[in-house]
C-alpha cells in the first residue's frame, strides 16, 4: 500500500507535463493518464493474484517454518488444469452456451486439483522431513517443484497453450465502480472481486471459525496445541489445503487474464509471491494481499515511472528484476515486512 | 510409511491383522500401478523402446517399466527390524504378497490400455497414443495385453519379494549383475567409445548385437565377469579383516600396531589417488572427440559443485543463485578476450584474463554476500536466487546491451593459448579436458587445505550451530562472507572457461536450473566432503547430463530434469548425507537416530536384567 501511494503519487506529480523525465532524458515515452491507469489496473490485477499465491507461502511458513519453494508449481497445476477443462468444454460446444456453469465447472476442478496437488506434496515429500533443520525441507520443495514442472512438460508437451476465447460481454471495456471515465476490462474487473471475495471468506475462515483457531494455534505453538487437544497433523494438512486452494483460485484468474500456459507458468509468480508474502511480512495474511498489491504495481509502474526518466532502455524487460530488487531491499532493512510478521514461538527467535 | 511398516513387522500374522493387510496391499498396488501409468504418460517407454537391453529378449522400454513392480515387491515385504525385535520368519506368503501388488499394478497397467483404446486424450495428454496402446498390448489385442501385463507385474512383483527371501550374500550376487548388465548395455557408446580407443573392437562386437544392446551372450559374460569381481573383493576384504584382528594386541596409550596399519593405510591411499590421477590423465587420449566433450563438461560442473560444496556444505549458506559467479566469470572472460565485445575491447590473452575474471568475481561476490550474509538461512536462499536472475536479466537487457551484447551476447570468443604448446578450444575437447582437469585438481587441493584450516573449521562451527560458534569467538560474518567469496571465485574460473571452450556466450546459458543442477550434484555427493561431490559430479552430468549438455544416457536427455528433482527429493528424504557423507555432516542429521538406539538398546539391556532368564526381550513403550 505504501508503494502504491508513493508511485501514484510520483505519478500524479509527474504525469500530467512529466517535467522530470523529459529533464533526464528526453526520449522517454510520456505517460499519458489512460496508460498510466491501465498500468495501475494491470498492476492490481497482478497484484492481488500475487496476494492470493502469497498466503500458500505466508501460511506454511507461519505453521510449519520452511519455504515451500513448490507452491508455483501448484499455481501452475491449475492454470494447467483449468485449461484442460475449458478446452474440453470449448471442445463440446458448451464453454460458449453455457459459460457461466462451465467456468464455475473450470473453477471447481482447478482447485480440487490444485488442493490435492498441494496435500499429496505435503503428505509425500513434507511430512517425513518435520523437524529436521529448516533448509532440508527447503532443498527438498525445490526438487518438488523441479519435479512438477517436468512432469508438466513430460505430461502435455513443453509448448505454449490457448485458452479458448471468452465471451463478448466478459471482456468489454467497462466503467469501474461508476467513476466516469474510469474504463477497465470486465475480465480485470473480475479478477479483483474474486480476489477480494475469496480473500474474505479466507479471512473469515482463519480468525472466526474453530478450524481457523485451531490453525493459528497450531502457527503459534504446536506442542502446546497438542496438548490442548488439537490434531497437528490434520491442521497442517488443512493449512497445505487452504494454500493450495487460493492458488487455485489465482490460477483460474491467471488463464482468464492471460489465456496461455506453460510448464514453467509457476516459476516467477511463486518467487514473486514469496517475494510479496515477505513485503507483507510473513505469516500476517492480511500483510501477503497488501505485500501482493505493492509488488505487482511497483513491477508494472516501476520501470515506466522510475527507471525510463533515469535513461534505462528497454525497461520493462527489468520487471522481474525490480521485483527481486524490492524483495532483496525489504529483507534489507526491514526483514519483518511491511506489517510486521508472526511466527510460531521456536521461529521467532 | 515408516509407522505401517513398524506395524506389519510387529504384529503376528492372525486372522485379526489379516484386513489391514490387504488394505496396505491393495494401497501398494494402486501406487505400483499409477507409477507404471504415470512413466507410460510420460512417454519414456515409447521413446526407449526403439532401443534394446538385452538384444532379443528386453527392450529398454519394458525394462523402464519392469523395475516398478519389482521395488513395490521389494517395499511392500520389507521388514524394519527393530533392535531386540523377533524379526518374523520369510516364506512364501510375502512372495505372495509381491506377486499379488505387481499384478494389481499390472493390471491399471492394463485398464490404461482399454482407456487409451476408447478415449481420445491425445489433446492435452501427448503420450496418449496408438504407439503406446500398441506398446502395451504388444501389438496383440486388449485381452491379451492386460492378461499378459498381470503376469508379468505379478512375476516381478514376487521376484521383487522373493529378494527378501534370498540370503544377503546372494541377494547381493543378484544386485550387482543386474546392475553390471544395465549398466553396461545402457553405457553401449562409450564403451564403444573407448574399447575402440584401446584397439579392442573385438570386445564390444561380441558383447554388443549389430543393432543395440546386449546380446544374450553378451549379458551373461558381463553378469559373470560381475560376479567374479564382487566374489574376489569380497575375498580380499576378508583376508584384510582375517589381517587386522591378528595385529598385535594394543598397549596402552601408544599402539604402535595401528600405526603402522594406519600409515600402511596411507600410502595405500597415496597410491589409489596416484593410479587415479595417472589414468584421468591417459584416459583422453584413447577416448573419442564424445567423450571427451563430457568429461571436460563433467570437469566444468565439478568444477562449480567444489566451489559450492564449500558455500553449502562446509559454511552452510544455500546460494541458489551461484550460476550469477558463473555467469561473471563467462561474461568477464569474454569481454576481455573477445575481439567482438561491444564495449571493451582489450583482447588480452586468456591466462592474464583469468586474474581479472578472479577479482571481478571476488568483488562481485562481496557485492552480493556483504548485504545477504546477515540474513536467516532461508531468506538467504529466496535472495540470493533473486541476485542470480537479476544478473541474467541484466545482460539480457537492452539496457546493457551495448556492453555485453543483450539476447546476441558475445561472440567469436579465442581459446586458451597455453605457451607454445596448444591452443585450447572447443573444437578439441581433449584439451579443454586437461585444462579444466588442471583447474579443477587445483580447486580440490584448495578444498581439502581450506576444509582443515583454521577458516574451514570456523566454517563447519558455523554450519553446526551459529550462536555457538559467535559465542567461542569466530567472527560468523567474515567467515560466511569468505565462503561466499571463494565459492564465487571458483564458479568464475568455471565460467571463464565455459566461455573459452564454447567461443560465444549467451544469457540463456545462465538460467536458475543451472543453480538448482549443481546444488544436486553436491546434495547427491554428500555435502563437504570432496570425493563426494567429485562422484556427484561424475554420475549426475557424465550419466544424465548438464542443463543444455549431453550424458550418456541420451534417450534419458528428456527426462533428466524431471529425473534431477525426483533425485533430489528422495536423497533428502532417505539419505540427506548424500552418497558418499562427511562423517561429521551425517551425525548432525542423523543425531536423534542415534540417541534413539542407544537409549532402544539401553532398555533391552535393563529388561534382560530384570528378567534375568534373557528370553522374550520387548522394548517397554
Amino acid at each position: 500500500m505504501l508503494v502504491i501511494g508513493l508511485l501514484a503519487f510520483v505519478a500524479q506529480q509527474i504525469n500530467p507535463t512529466n517535467p522530470f523525465a523529459s529533464w533526464v532524458n528526453p526520449d522517454a515515452n510520456r505517460l499519458t493518464g489512460p496508460a498510466l491507469r491501465d498500468l495501475i489496473i494491470s498492476g492490481l490485477n497482478l497484484g492481488v493474484m500475487y496476494g492470493l499465491i502469497a498466503l500458500g507461502y505466508s501460511m506454511v511458513y507461519g505453521v510449519l517454518g520452511f519455504i515451500n519453494f513448490a507452491h508455483g508449481e501448484v499455481f501452475m497445476v491449475a492454470v494447467m488444469s483449468s485449461w484442460i477443462t475449458s478446452e474440453k468444454l470449448f471442445e463440446a460446444g458448451l464453454w460458449e452456451d453455457f459459460f457461466i456453469p462451465s467456468l464455475l465447472l473450470t473453477v471447481m476442478i482447478a482447485i480440487v486439483v490444485s488442493t490435492t496437488t498441494a496435500v499429496v506434496m505435503e503428505r509425500i515429500a513434507y511430512r517425513p522431513l518435520r523437524g529436521s533443520p529448516r533448509l532440508i525441507p527447503l532443498i527438498t520443495s525445490i526438487g518438488v517443484s523441479f519435479f512438477l514442472q517436468n512432469v508438466a512438460i513430460g505430461l502435455f508437451g513443453p509448448g505454449a497453450k490457448r485458452y479458448p476465447q471468452l465471451p463478448e460481454w466478459l471482456t468489454a471495456r467497462r466503467t469501474l465502480l461508476w467513476i466516469p471515465g474510469v474504463e477497465v476490462e470486465g475480465t480485470k474487473i473480475l479478477v479483483l472481486v474474486v480476489a477480494g471475495v475469496s480473500m474474505a471468506m479466507l479471512w473469515y475462515y482463519v480468525e472466526r471459525t474453530k478450524t481457523g483457531k485451531a490453525m493459528r494455534a497450531v502457527a503459534e505453538d504446536k506442542e502446546i496445541a497438542a496438548l490442548m487437544g488439537i490434531d497437528v497433523d490434520k491442521t497442517i494438512v488443512r493449512t497445505f489445503a487452504i494454500g493450495g486452494a487460493m492458488a487455485g483460485v489465482a490460477g483460474i484468474l491467471w488463464g482468464l487474464l492471460f489465456r496461455s500456459v506453460v510448464a514453467t507458468t509457476g516459476f516467477l509468480p511463486g518467487i514473486k509471491a514469496f517475494t510479496a508474502a515477505v513485503v507483507g511480512g510473513v505469516g500476517n495474511l492480511g500483510g501477503s494481499m497488501a505485500g501482493g498489491v505493492s509488488l505487482g504495481t511497483a513491477e508494472s509502474l516501476g520501470p515506466l515511472l522510475l527507471l525510463e526518466p533515469m535513461g534505462v532502455k528497454g525497461p520493462t524487460q527489468l520487471k522481474d528484476a525490480v521485483a527481486f530488487v524490492l524483495l532483496i531491499a525489504v529483507l534489507l532493512f526491514k526483514p519483518s515486512g511491511l506489517f510486521g510478521e508472526r511466527l510460531s514461538a521456536e521461529d521467532r527467535t | 510409511m515408516s509407522t505401517i511398516d513398524t506395524a506389519h513387522s510387529m504384529a503376528a500374522p492372525t486372522a485379526a491383522t489379516w484386513s489391514p493387510s490387504i488394505k496396505r496391499l491393495a494401497q501398494t498396488a494402486a501406487l505400483c500401478g499409477l507409477g507404471l501409468v504415470f512413466i507410460s504418460l510420460i512417454g519414456m517407454p515409447v521413446k526407449l523402446n526403439s532401443r534394446a537391453l538385452i538384444e532379443p529378449i528386453l527392450s529398454r522400454g519394458y525394462a523402464s517399466l519392469a523395475w516398478v513392480p519389482v521395488m513395490f515387491g521389494y517395499v511392500v515385504t520389507k521388514q524394519v527390524v527393530l533392535e531386540g525385535m523377533v524379526a518374523q520368519k520369510r516364506g512364501a506368503s510375502d512372495v505372495a504378497e509381491g506377486a499379488i501388488v505387481g499384478a494389481g499394478g499390472g493390471l491399471l497397467l492394463g485398464i490404461l490400455g482399454i482407456l487409451i483404446d476408447n478415449f481420445d486424450l491425445r489433446d492435452p495428454l501427448l503420450n496418449w497414443s496408438p504407439q503406446l496402446l500398441e506398446f502395451i498390448t504388444f501389438g496383440n489385442g486388449l485381452g491379451f495385453g492386460v492378461m499378459i501385463w498381470v503376469v508379468i507385474g505379478g512375476l516381478s512383483g514376487a521376484a521383487g519379494a522373493g529378494l527378501h527371501l534370498l540370503p544377503a550374500t546372494i541377494r547381493r550376487f543378484i544386485m550387482v549383475i543386474v546392475v553390471a548388465v544395465v549398466g553396461i548395455s545402457f553405457l553401449e557408446t562409450a564403451a564403444t567409445d573407448l574399447l575402440q580407443g584401446l584397439r579392442l573392437e573385438f570386445v564390444s562386437d561380441g558383447i554388443y548385437s549389430k543393432t543395440s544392446g546386449l546380446t544374450i551372450k553378451g549379458s551373461v559374460i558381463t553378469g559373470a565377469i560381475a560376479a567374479v569381481a564382487l566374489y574376489g573383493s569380497q575375498q580380499l576384504q576378508q583376508r584384510r579383516l582375517t589381517r587386522l584382528s591378528q595385529a598385535p594386541p594394543a598397549a596402552s596409550g601408544f599402539t604402535p600396531g595401528a600405526a603402522i596399519l594406519n600409515s600402511f593405510g596411507d600410502a595405500r591411499s597415496r597410491l589409489k589417488v596416484g593410479l587415479g590421477i595417472l589414468a584421468l590423465i591417459l584416459l583422453p587420449m584413447v577416448l573419442g572427440g564424445i567423450m571427451n566433450e563430457l568429461l571436460a563438461n563433467v570437469g566444468l560442473f565439478l568444477l562449480l559443485a567444489l566451489g559450492l560444496n564449500i558455500v553449502v556444505g562446509l559454511a552452510g549458506i544455500l546460494d541458489l543463485g551461484y550460476v550469477a559467479f558463473f555467469a561473471v566469470g563467462g561474461y568477464t572472460a569474454a569481454v576481455l578476450t573477445s575481439p567482438n565485445s561491444p564495449w571493451l575491447t582489450p583482447e588480452l590473452p586468456w591466462f592474464v584474463a583469468i586474474f581479472i575474471v578472479v577479482v571481478v568475481a571476488a568483488i562481485v561476490g562481496l557485492l552480493i554476500g556483504a548485504p545477504v550474509i546477515r540474513m536467516r538461512g532461508d531468506y538467504l536462499a529466496i535472495v540470493t536466487l533473486g541476485f542470480g536472475e537479476i544478473i541474467r536479466l541484466l545482460f539480457l537487457s537492452d539496457w546493457l546491451s551495448p556492453m555485453f551484447g543483450g539476447a546476441q551476447g558475445i561472440t567469436n570468443i579465442p581459446g586458451v593459448q597455453v605457451a607454445g604448446l596448444a591452443n585450447v578450444k572447443g573444437t578439441d575437447p581433449r584439451a579443454v579436458f586437461y585444462l579444466v582437469m588442471a583447474f579443477c585438481a587445483f580447486a580440490i587441493y584448495v578444498s581439502w587445505r581450506l576444509e582443515g584450516s583454521r577458516l574451514g573449521r570456523a566454517w563447519m562451527a558455523i554450519r553446526e550451530d551459529e550462536s555457538v560458534a559467535e559465542a567461542m569467538g569466530i567472527n560468523t560474518v567474515n567467515a560466511k562472507l569468505m565462503a561466499f567469496v571463494t565459492g564465487a571465485i571458483l564458479a568464475s574460473l568455471s565460467g571463464a572457461i565455459f566461455a573459452a571452450k564454447v567461443g560465444s556466450i549467451f544469457p540463456s546459458s545462465f538460467e536458475i536450473l543451472v543453480s538448482v543442477i549443481i546444488l544436486v550434484i553436491v546434495i547427491v555427493g554428500g555435502m563437504g566432503r570432496i570425493a563426494g561431490v567429485m562422484v556427484g559430479a561424475a554420475v549426475l552430468i557424465g550419466v544424465l547430463g548438464g542443463p543444455s549438455q549431453p550424458g550418456l544416457l541420451q534417450e534419458l536427455a528428456e527426462y533428466k530434469l524431471l529425473i534431477y528433482g525426483a533425485l533430489l527429493v528422495w536423497m533428502m528424504l532417505k539419505r540427506p548425507e548424500g552418497l558418499l557423507p562427511n562423517v561429521r555432516r551425517s551425525r548432525e542429521l542423523h543425531g536423534d537416530e542415534l540417541t534413539q538406539d542407544a537409549w532402544i538398546k539401553s532398555q533391552v539391556a535393563a529388561q534382560d536384567e530384570i528378567d534375568s532368564d534373557g528370553a522374550g526381550s520387548e522394548v517397554p513403550s
